[in-house]
Order: structure tokens, then C-alpha cells, then sequence
């Protein structure tokens, strides 16, 4: 049973490798908006990190557990997008690590941990930019949360595998940061033939196919973390999920 | 029991990032993201980016110095973490 599972899940994983594309996928690279995109954005993406923050105030305040486990979702998101991963397309990138943030503490405050990432490798790394950082906290820090609490809630109602719900959340949430940016990109930039939707296509070719197996990858790993969690601080998961109000 | 399953999770994991090292063994495997930023100059040979990054890691070593760096931070605080709960619990169990 087991095995036929994980054979099914190999044949469709090589099937994958018949995708030609050689190509990149990470953020938004420093100056590639023009100006009025980059403005939108950042309008789009403050009362996300201005919440966030509030909402992280009050969940932490005076609570050392608390506080202990937000660090542990900031150093997840740290160490995850540190590693840049080779993927079947013949070229590598990075997961996200927000979908832990996400599914315990909610989207906006992985939203602001997204931030602070952003920002440590905008400065030190040129990776992604500084005028580009409301478009990437959007991409990684807004949308992908969103997603990856919305399929957490979904699923973990009722009696499913609670590894499933978070393997899926963190998944596509993983997924969803990059095609929110491939649409960034092709609402900017759109094609001369076939306008933002041929834009967005191709650069959904480049950004969100290297990204699957990395999206399985952060998926997996995710799993780990709460497996460890539900072993050693049940009682902060139990206070966590009655701030989210989980039944 | 926990444990051998995060095992065999942290196996597979490993597995689905060494299957492309070995299946594409031609490709670049670059890291750059210069291919979205070719496919932007077909689109718009006049784009110009307006701003160039404040600081750049002057060479290839410097930036895997920061990138490892990033990472070492990150499992640090992990395993800090783990650590103190674990032993934490043994406690209240004694």
C-alpha cells in the first residue's frame, strides 16, 4: 500500500523532468519594477506588516513560550531560504519557510517575519531589493501566509491527517509566493503579442515550475517542525490554536 | 516512532534535491535570477532598472559566506530551541 504510494509518487516526479526549462526562480531582483508598480506595492503590503505587528505585540507580550516559538517560526523562515535547492529544471532556488509562521500564528505575522528576511537579504545578499522589498513581502510574506493558513483552516477540519493539512499548506504556500510573483512581473511587463496574460505565462514557466519539488520540499520539512512541536510543547500549540479559534 | 518517521521525511527530502544533480547532469544549475531579467529586456529593451542594489557581496565566496551565515543563525536558534523544550519536559517528568 505504502509502497505503491510512494512509487506513484515517483513516476509522477521523473514525468516532470520532461519539462525543458533551464531557468531561475527567487525574487524580484533590485530595480526591476517601474516606479509606479514599485509604489503600489509597498501601499499594498504596510497595513499587512502595521496588523501583523500589532497582533504579534499582543500574542507575545510577557509570554516567554510564546516568544520562544515566533523566534522558531523567524529562524525556520531563515534557515529555508538560505538554501538554495536544485530543482528538475536544470536550475535552483529557494524555499519560503513562511507556512510554519502561517499555520501557527496566522498570515500577518508571517507577513512581518517575511519582512525581516527580505530585508536581510535585500541589504547583505542583493538578493531581491530594496524597491522591490513591498513587491516581495506581498509575493512571500501576504499571499503565500494567506493561502497556507486558508488550506491549513480548510483541512483541518474534521478528522484529517493533521502531517497532510500541514504538508499541503506549506506546500502551496510555497507555491502561491511564486506565482504571485510571476504575475507581478507580467502585470508590469506585459507582452508586445498576447498582452499581461502571454507575459505572466512565460514567467510563470520561469519562476513557478523550478519551485514544485522545492514547494514538496518546504512541505516535508514543515511536517518535521510540528512533529517535533506536538511532542515537546503541546500546551503553546493549545494556546495558539485557541487565539486562531480552532474547534 | 516520531522519530524514525521525521527520518525518513528528512530522507526523502534529501532524495528529491540529489534526483535533479543526477538526472540533469548538464544543466547550469545557476542561482541567478538572470533568466527573468532576459526574458524582461525582450519584452522591454528600453527598461532601465532605476536602482542598483546598495551593496553587493564582492565576490561568489563573500556571498556563500552570508548565505551560510543566514543559515547557521536559523539552525542555531532551531536547535537551541528543541534542546531547551526537551529538556524542559524531562524535567517536569522526573
Amino acid at each position: 500500500m505504502k509502497n505503491k504510494k510512494i512509487f506513484l509518487f515517483l513516476s509522477i516526479y521523473f514525468l516532470y523532468f520532461l519539462i525543458p526549462n533551464n531557468v531561475y526562480a527567487m525574487h524580484i531582483m533590485e530595480g526591476f519594477l517601474p516606479v509606479k508598480w514599485t509604489i503600489i506595492w509597498f501601499i499594498v503590503s504596510i497595513p499587512f506588516i502595521l496588523i501583523g505587528i500589532r497582533r504579534m505585540n499582543r500574542i507575545c507580550k510577557d509570554d516567554i513560550n510564546m516568544k520562544m516559538l515566533l523566534g522558531l517560526c523567524g529562524a525556520f523562515v531563515f534557515v529555508l531560504s538560505s538554501l538554495k535547492i536544485p530543482s528538475v529544471t536544470g536550475s535552483c532556488s529557494h524555499p519560503t519557510g513562511v507556512g510554519l509562521g502561517a499555520i501557527l500564528f496566522g498570515p500577518m505575522i508571517a507577513s512581518v517575519l517575511a519582512l525581516i528576511v527580505l530585508i536581510f537579504q535585500a541589504l547583505l545578499l542583493a538578493h531581491g531589493g530594496i524597491t522591490t522589498l513591498g513587491a516581495n513581502v506581498f509575493s512571500m510574506g501576504i499571499a503565500g501566509p494567506i493561502a497556507a493558513y486558508g488550506i491549513y483552516k480548510l483541512f483541518s477540519k474534521g478528522k484529517k491527517s493533521k502531517s497532510l493539512s500541514i504538508f499541503l499548506a506549506a506546500a502551496i504556500g510555497d507555491l502561491v509566493t511564486y506565482i504571485v510573483t510571476s504575475i507581478q512581473l507580467g502585470v508590469a511587463f506585459p507582452s508586445e503579442i498576447g498582452g499581461v496574460i502571454a507575459s505572466v505565462t512565460k514567467f510563470l514557466s520561469i519562476f513557478a515550475v523550478t519551485q514544485i519539488p522545492l514547494a514538496i520540499s518546504e512541505g516535508l520539512l514543515t511536517v518535521i517542525v510540528y512533529n517535533l512541536l506536538t511532542q515537546y510543547n503541546k500546551d503553546e500549540l493549545q494556546q495558539l490554536a485557541a487565539i486562531r479559534g480552532d474547534k | 516512532m516520531m522519530f524514525k518517521r521525521n527520518l525518513l521525511i528528512i530522507f526523502i527530502v534529501i532524495i528529491l534535491a540529489i534526483i535533479p544533480l543526477v538526472v540533469k547532469k548538464d544543466a547550469e544549475f545557476g542561482g541567478a535570477d538572470g533568466l527573468a531579467e532576459e526574458y524582461i529586456n525582450t519584452l522591454d529593451p528600453d527598461y532601465e532598472p532605476w536602482f542598483n542594489s546598495i551593496w553587493e557581496p564582492p565576490s561568489g565566496e563573500i556571498e556563500s559566506l552570508l548565505f551560510a551565515l543566514q543559515a547557521a543563525i536559523g539552525s542555531g536558534f532551531i536547535f537551541y530551541f528543541f534542546g531547551y523544550y526537551m529538556g524542559k519536559r524531562r524535567r517536569m517528568a522526573d
